[in-house]
């Protein structure tokens, strides 16, 4: 046997780029951007040098989440035209390198976070992603329509993470940051879910326009941007929040909710007709939608940072 | 005649593979040694004997 022959051949070499494609770096840029945000906003300012470290930690573990994921759902992804070009179903990475990666890096990932921040924040990026790797892509994912309503909390830790790292605790400001993210996550996916309905139908994938069809999501689509818009304004009234955030929320929540509205308002045959137009819409506004509150919840930071405190804004919870 | 054979071609191959892999370790290192520092120079409370001791800072052991 020649020492070239155990070696992949090239069509089946992995590059660099390939493992980093498996942590899902555009669920990276949201996890560092929310936890960011969590780690700033608290009242206990942390050193810079922590603060990238921590924050790199919680990447690299939502990274080593997303790499499980991958390994797990290689079989769907193959089906899916969304994720068919992911590493594993393209044959660039072996599922075995998937796993090992990602028990790697989460191993890597909480113990360090222990060590540059404190044990509970390191106890919530394990409990993330045992989360979304059993929780969510091992079990709820393929067995019930809820899948992304109890899934959705995987993707709600990082800002919470970030507080804890910052205070060494949890507390009502870094809940409400929690349940802001938890409760965006099922009208966020359920748009999505609308126009991939196919895409989910052939996986087998029992999303909720696949079990109840259109018409349910949509009424659900509302229902939850209604319990949002209230959850999303509670921060304003909290040592993090003030009336920039407010008024941006109230914008936001507005027109998140019209939106929903709208979307209740068509039918499949109209959707179809627009080549889900609307939907596409709604799921790309959904992204600006928590993007801008966690800009607005920066904002009141700089701005208490400039000591312009808001002397008569009421601080309820 | 070189009397060096020539390089295989999976040091070429898996050229991204290992400078991405050497970048990641050389970023690990600094982060980990940037932190040391860091925390070496924070007031802290643990070890009385510490240079950086720091006896108005709560105790983790009294805060347990």
């Amino acid at each position: 046997m020649s020492d070239s022959t155990w070696t992949a051949t090239k069509a089946h070499e992995a590059q660099f780029g390939d493992y980093v494609e498996l942590l899902k770096p555009r669920v990276m840029r949201l996890v560092i951007f929310t936890a960011a945000v969590g780690l700033i906003v608290a009242p206990n300012p942390v050193h810079p040098v922590i603060a990238l470290a921590t924050i790199l930690c919680i990447a690299v573990g939502a990274g080593a989440s997303g790499a499980l994921n991958m390994w797990w759902d290689a079989d769907i992804d193959r089906v899916m035209a969304r994720t068919a070009a992911r590493p594993i179903p393209s044959g660039r990475v072996q599922p075995g390198e998937a796993l090992a990666i990602g028990v790697a890096l989460s191993g890597l990932s909480v113990m360090m976070l222990a060590l540059f921040g404190n044990l509970l924040a390191a106890g919530l990026l394990a409990f993330t992603i045992f989360f979304y790797a059993v929780i969510y892509s091992m079990w709820l994912k393929r067995t019930t329509p809820q899948n992304i309503v109890i899934g959705g909390a995987a993707g709600a830790f990082p800002p919470m993470i970030g507080w804890a790292v910052a205070t060494g605790g949890i507390g009502v400001e870094s809940l409400l940051m929690f349940a802001l993210i938890f409760i965006w996550t099922p009208p966020h996916f359920w748009a999505l879910a609308l126009f991939r309905n196919d895409d989910y139908t052939r996986a087998k994938v029992p999303m909720l326009p696949v079990t109840h069809g259109e018409v349910t999501t949509r009424r659900h689509i509302l229902a939850y941007s209604l319990v949002l818009a209230p959850i999303a304004l509670a921060p304003a009234f909290t040592q993090i929040g003030g009336p920039v955030y407010f008024a941006v929320a109230l914008v936001l929540n507005v027109m998140f909710v019209l939106g929903a509205l709208r979307l209740l308002g068509r039918t499949k045959q109209a959707a179809q007709a627009s080549n889900y137009r609307a939907e596409k819409r709604f799921f790309g506004f959904s992204i600006l939608y928590l993007f801008l509150h966690f800009v607005a919840l920066l904002t009141e930071a700089a701005l208490r940072g400039f000591d312009l405190n808001w002397a008569h804004w009421p601080v309820l919870f | 005649m070189s009397t060096f054979r020539p390089q295989h071609e999976i040091y070429t191959r898996r050229a991204s593979r290992n400078i991405g892999l050497g970048l990641a370790l050389a970023v690990f290192v600094i982060l980990a040694f940037s932190v040391t520092i860091v925390k070496m120079s924070q007031k802290q409370s643990e070890d009385p004997r510490a240079l950086n001791f720091d006896p108005s800072a709560p105790s983790s052991e009294a805060s347990e």
